[in-house]
């Protein structure tokens, strides 16, 4: 028997100038631009409330634009409902349906696209093979685990073979262990079958781990969008240095620029690093806790005011000038004492020049 | 497990309950008293000497009665070992010895001694003719039973049931005694009464007789003839079932998943069915489509024909039934509609169903709970519906008339009565069992851990017209039959003379001055006053019994729980009319001989709204976190003050809601309490059915609309109140992260 395999047809998403208002009061989404490509999995990333079911629920078409032009592949689906699209979505409840069998439950949407019985039966065990799930298609939803609940929706959404596959946060109703494997899960299948992947979360960890490409958003907007490497290196401004892992936020004044380069003074301590178009004046430095340097012989001048063992690492809380500041160091051996005065110097590659507030 | 708490040696609740059955003992009458419950005149009239009034410690010392005596033993046993600690193993075995031992007796002594000496050949037989007799049991008897109770549940605690929790055992031991004394007691009773021959005796026959006879069961409609009450019965609230289903659905699909604009109109509908005696919409028909009926003048009319009585038999009560009832099911369909997860219907668009194959596949196979339970309700309140049979049936006889007929009527035959009320109960016992066995073992919840915040898709288009269109009909009908029971209590004599006037209020709720001051001198006050009285008395203790129940179902674990719960819904299934007929056999002897009280009316309430109580307790408990609870409990507080402090206050609305409901459905009530009226105990609804088979019916009416309004007074308080006393608590709309 010719095995049923499941594929991608993959294709892109672009959104042109979308907005949404609710009651014409609340603004959800306020004139967004996004280019999705496909085969591509992409993270809307934000603090909740920003927007990004409702930017995701707009792609599968449970929710209309109030303007601006939504398209997938080459077709304009605008103003195309949720039945009509070929968008499938895995919800936050995951949303199976309690009186219909595992296998019932992934067959549903097959039903509904033409296939003849068999062979949806036949494409439904194929998407619970994909998933870990053999041997549980009679089960009710009620008579599995969490995570096993999460594969079978997981699977409902592939089997469809959708151009957009649409996930809503959808480890947070797993336990921390199970959302590790999940989400590499996840991540496996999607680059497997080479599907376009829409994904919210508002756990930066959990972005920066599965994404191809992060869409930070605040306040209805896009922030940054960026590969996880651009985002944790590059933030442009501080709310994405700081949503994206911890950074210090460091005053600092910009001496002089030449040449994209450009050197720094805090407290007295200069270091040079790339300008990203800042001129001269004030500016801040995003400076991630680990590329902080407490051995050296120059820098600037600190306390350690408390200074933590955990395990792998020392973590320390330092007194400045400017206020407080969080480092980490390797050395756990040799660990600085609460109460002693520190040189504090950066990396080469360590801090990033953003605009100051 | 919390230790450290030294063990007490004081019981200060045993302690209370052994001075309570001393009291009983000594000091509080034995017997009943003839003038009621309530009647102090005992005191001043030959107390503690007479026969009638004496305590039992009195009628021994005087010789009498003198089976009472072996009850001094479990009353002196528990004082015994007042000093031992709980833990102590003969403490418990001495209670639950004393506590089991004196129930039994007590029971046993009621049961086997009545009116005329030993009820029992075989104990005359045993112990010769006793020459003596008793009659049914009073304070005194009442307060040692619980006494008794309470000492034998502190056993069990002590033995270590639910955790040595005496609150919690004593609440299900007292659960369990009333409900068995007034539930299976009763019910139990009448199937034997079924059995009784005239002489006495028990035969199978004489039930075979009644239970085959061809005016229950006879088939002869189909031929042309007229078909057994059983039939008559089943047919009507399978009919009456499906309609108010499919109506209440259309209601609930119209306000939830429409953009039509008067919804709030629809949701008032709700409001109805629990303030409206249900015989009155009977009555507002007749004056619709009865032979004097405006409708029915007009189209004699206009058509020249003659009048005809098409109304009264099926076709009426069908439409007075699907008109009452209706609101019931749009009320227990809209919770069911509007908790189906927008979330599914979402997930199933995204599956490429389109609206109809949404509603089809996943909607409408969700609601499918409470589609049974509609179905469920419709098919019970029809089979007991008593008053709409009774004003509009002619010819068509169903069970619950015949029931009554049965006992009050000329034939008065007790035996072919608990016949009929054993065949209804049949019926709705099945009805419940398969509304069950529908359901299966497939789990509904569709509340699945953190939620979306998604929105319900409107109805699709070939399903929302239609049915916009049936409510839109339906509504305006049941305004206008609304509207008729207001007018037509103003109107003089319906169809003959249809001048406006207040003579019916006149007559029933005039009030006059004489040398004594006010006087009540209208023909309605009586049972008015009645009415008000026993449901305000009957509702506090109904909303008792229904949180408490409703309290140990959700929050404690025991064995035997889930026979506890079939055992208290029960009475849900069980028509008032068969609650009725096994309350008038089995309280009209001793023990317990309350029929013609004002005591089988209160109780008769509670045991009838119990499960509404038990159900509305049930519900907001669940919402209430248990880690609530917990912590009371972790902070030290056992579960009594855990009850009190903790749960009680957080269900406020729910108490207020149980109140307000089980009063209001006191007032309304009609199928048990027709059977356990009496002179002195006349109540409102039961004097109507009395005003309207003596064709007065402007008066009827006229009753109707007051307590219609009463009642109206009586809900809009409560949502006044619920209002105010609102837990804050987030809504949906706030929370959508
Ligand atoms: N149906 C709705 N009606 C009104 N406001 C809504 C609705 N759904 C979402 N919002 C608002 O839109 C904003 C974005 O919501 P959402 O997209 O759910 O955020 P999140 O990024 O947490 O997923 C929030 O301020 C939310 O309150
Ligand atoms: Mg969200």
């Amino acid at each position: 028997m010719a095995r049923t395999r499941i594929s991608g047809k993959a294709a892109p998403v672009s959104f042109i100038g979308v907005s949404k208002t609710y009651g014409g009061e609340v603004v959800a989404v306020d004139n967004i631009d996004l280019e999705i490509e496909a085969g591509k999995l992409v993270t809307l990333l934000g603090p909740s409330g920003c927007g990004k079911t409702t930017t995701l629920r707009m792609i599968a078409g449970l929710e209309m634009a109030t303007s601006g032009k939504i398209l997938i592949g080459d077709k304009d689906v605008t103003k195309l409902p949720a039945t009509d699209r070929d968008v499938s979505m895995v919800f936050q409840s995951y949303a199976l349906f309690p009186h219909m069998s595992v296998l019932e439950n992934v067959s549903y949407g097959l039903g509904f696209s033409g296939f003849p019985k068999s062979e949806a039966r036949d494409r439904a065990r194929a998407g619970l093979d994909l998933v870990g799930l053999e041997g549980f298609d009679d089960r009710l939803p009620s008579e599995l685990s969490g995570g096993q609940q999460q594969r079978v929706a997981v699977a409902r959404a592939l089997v469809l073979e959708p151009q957009v596959l649409l996930f809503d946060e959808p480890l947070s109703n797993l336990d921390a262990k199970l959302r590790r494997q999940v989400r590499e899960d996840i991540r496996s299948i999607q680059q497997e079958l080479g599907l376009t992947v829409v994904y919210v979360t508002h756990d930066q960890e959990e972005a920066l781990a599965v994404s191809d490409v992060i869409v930070v958003m605040r306040n209805a907007a896009i922030a940054q969008i960026g590969t996880p490497r651009d985002l944790y290196d590059a933030p442009v401004d501080a709310f994405v240095a700081d949503f994206i892992g911890e950074a210090n936020l460091i005053p600092c004044e910009v001496v002089s620029v030449s040449a994209g380069s450009a050197v720094i003074d805090v407290d007295g301590y200069r270091h040079s690093l790339a300008s990203r178009g800042l001129p001269e004046g004030r500016a801040q430095l995003a400076v991630r806790p680990a590329r902080i340097i407490l051995d050296g012989n120059e820098g600037f001048d600190a306390t350690v005011a408390k200074a933590t063992y955990v395990g792998v690492r020392m973590e320390y809380s330092l007194e400045t000038a400017f206020g407080s500041i969080f480092a980490v160091q390797d050395d756990v051996m040799n660990p600085l004492r609460p109460g002693s005065a520190v040189k504090v110097s950066f990396h080469v590659t360590g801090p990033v020049l953003i605009p100051s507030e | 497990m919390r230790e450290a708490i030294p063990e007490k040696t004081a019981h200060p609740v045993l302690i209370y309950w052994i001075i309570a059955g001393w009291v009983g003992y000594l000091l509080l009458p034995w017997y009943g008293i003839e003038d009621g419950f309530f009647g102090l005149e005992w005191l001043i009239d030959g107390y503690p000497f007479d026969e009638d009034y004496a305590p039992a410690a009195f009628l021994i010392a005087q010789g009498e009665k003198l089976w009472l005596s072996p009850l001094l033993i479990p009353l002196i046993a528990p004082l015994l070992v007042l000093r031992r600690n709980k833990s102590d193993p003969v403490y418990s075995t001495v209670l639950i010895l004393a506590g089991g031992f004196g129930f039994s007796w007590l029971i046993a002594q009621g049961f086997g001694i009545g009116l005329r000496g030993f009820n029992y050949d075989w104990l005359s037989t045993v112990f010769g003719s006793l020459g003596d007799r008793q009659f049914g049991m009073g304070y005194g008897a009442l307060i040692i039973a619980s006494s008794f109770l309470f000492t034998f549940t502190q056993g069990i605690a002590a033995r270590g049931a639910v955790n040595g929790d005496v609150f919690v055992v004593s609440a299900i031991g007292g659960v369990i005694v009333i409900v068995a004394i007034f539930v299976f007691f009763p019910i139990g009773n009448m199937l034997f009464t079924a059995f009784v021959t005239d002489e006495g005796g028990y035969s199978l026959k004489i039930f075979s007789e009644k239970f085959f006879d061809n005016r229950l069961w006879g088939l002869g409609c189909f031929a042309g003839g007229r078909c057994g009450a059983a039939v008559n019965s089943l047919f009507l609230a399978i009919f009456v079932g499906i309609t108010t289903t499919a109506l209440g659905l259309a209601f609930a699909l119209v306000v939830t998943r429409s953009g039509f604009r008067f919804k709030s109109g629809l949701r008032a509908l709700t409001v109805l069915p629990i303030i409206t005696p249900p015989f009155v919409i009977g009555l507002a028909l007749i004056l619709l489509f009865g032979l004097s009926g405006s409708v029915t003048v007009f189209i004699a009319d206009l058509l020249g024909g003659q009048p005809t009585r098409w109304l009264y038999g099926l076709p009426g009560i069908l439409i007075a039934q699907t008109l009452a009832f209706t609101p019931i099911a749009f009320l227990v369909l809209i919770g069911v509609v509007e908790g189906v997860s927008p979330s599914m219907e979402e997930a199933a668009q995204t599956l490429r169903a389109d609206n109809w194959q949404t509603f089809r596949t996943v909607s409408l196979p969700l609601m499918r709970p409470g589609l049974a339970n509609a179905f469920l309700l419709g098919f019970i309140e029809s089979m007991a519906d008593f008053g709409n049979p009774l004003v509009l049936g002619g010819n068509f006889d169903v069970l619950s008339t015949e029931i009554f007929f049965a006992i009050v009527g000329a034939q008065y035959d007790q035996g072919r009565a608990a016949v009929l009320a054993m065949v209804l109960l049949c019926f709705t016992l099945s009805a419940f069992y398969f509304q069950r066995a529908w359901l299966g073992r497939k789990s509904y919840t569709t509340v699945t851990g953190k939620g979306d915040a998604g929105v319900h898709p409107l109805m699709p288009k070939r399903l929302g017209i239609p049915v916009i269109v049936i409510a839109g009909i339906w509504g305006s009908f049941t305004a206008i039959v609304y509207g008729m029971i207001v007018y037509g209590s103003f109107v003089e004599l319906w169809g003959v003379r249809n001048t406006l006037t207040f003579k019916h209020y006149i007559t029933a709720f005039s009030i006059g001055f004489n040398e004594h001051g006010l006087h009540w001198s209208g023909a309605a006050w009586d049972s008015f006053w009645t009415t008000i009285t026993i449901a305000a008395i009957a509702a506090p203790l109904t909303a008792i019994v229904g949180l408490v129940t409703a309290y140990l179902l959700t929050r404690q674990s025991f064995a035997g729980k889930n026979a506890f719960e079939f055992g208290t819904m029960l009475s849900f299934a069980i028509p008032g009319t068969v609650i009725g007929v096994s309350y008038i056999l089995a309280f009209n002897v001793p023990p317990i001989e309350i029929t013609g009280t004002g005591v089988i009316l209160i109780v008769s309430f509670i045991f009838r709204n119990m499960p509404v109580g038990v159900r509305a307790g049930i519900a907001s408990m669940s919402q209430l976190d248990r880690s609530l609870d917990e912590s009371s409990l972790t902070l030290g507080a056992n579960s009594w003050q855990t009850f009190r402090r903790v749960i009680l206050p957080l269900l406020r609305p729910a108490i207020l809601a149980a109140l307000v409901f089980s009063f209001v459905r006191a007032m309304t009530a009609i199928s048990a309490v027709i059977f356990l009226v009496s002179a002195q105990y006349d109540m409102a609804t039961s004097y109507i059915i009395g005003r309207v088979e003596n064709n007065d019916y402007g008066l009827a009416i006229a009753y109707s609309t007051t307590l219609i309004f009463v009642m109206l007074a009586a809900v809009a308080l409560l949502q006044f109140l619920v209002g105010r006393v609102q837990i804050g608590r987030r809504t949906q709309f706030m929370t959508g992260a």
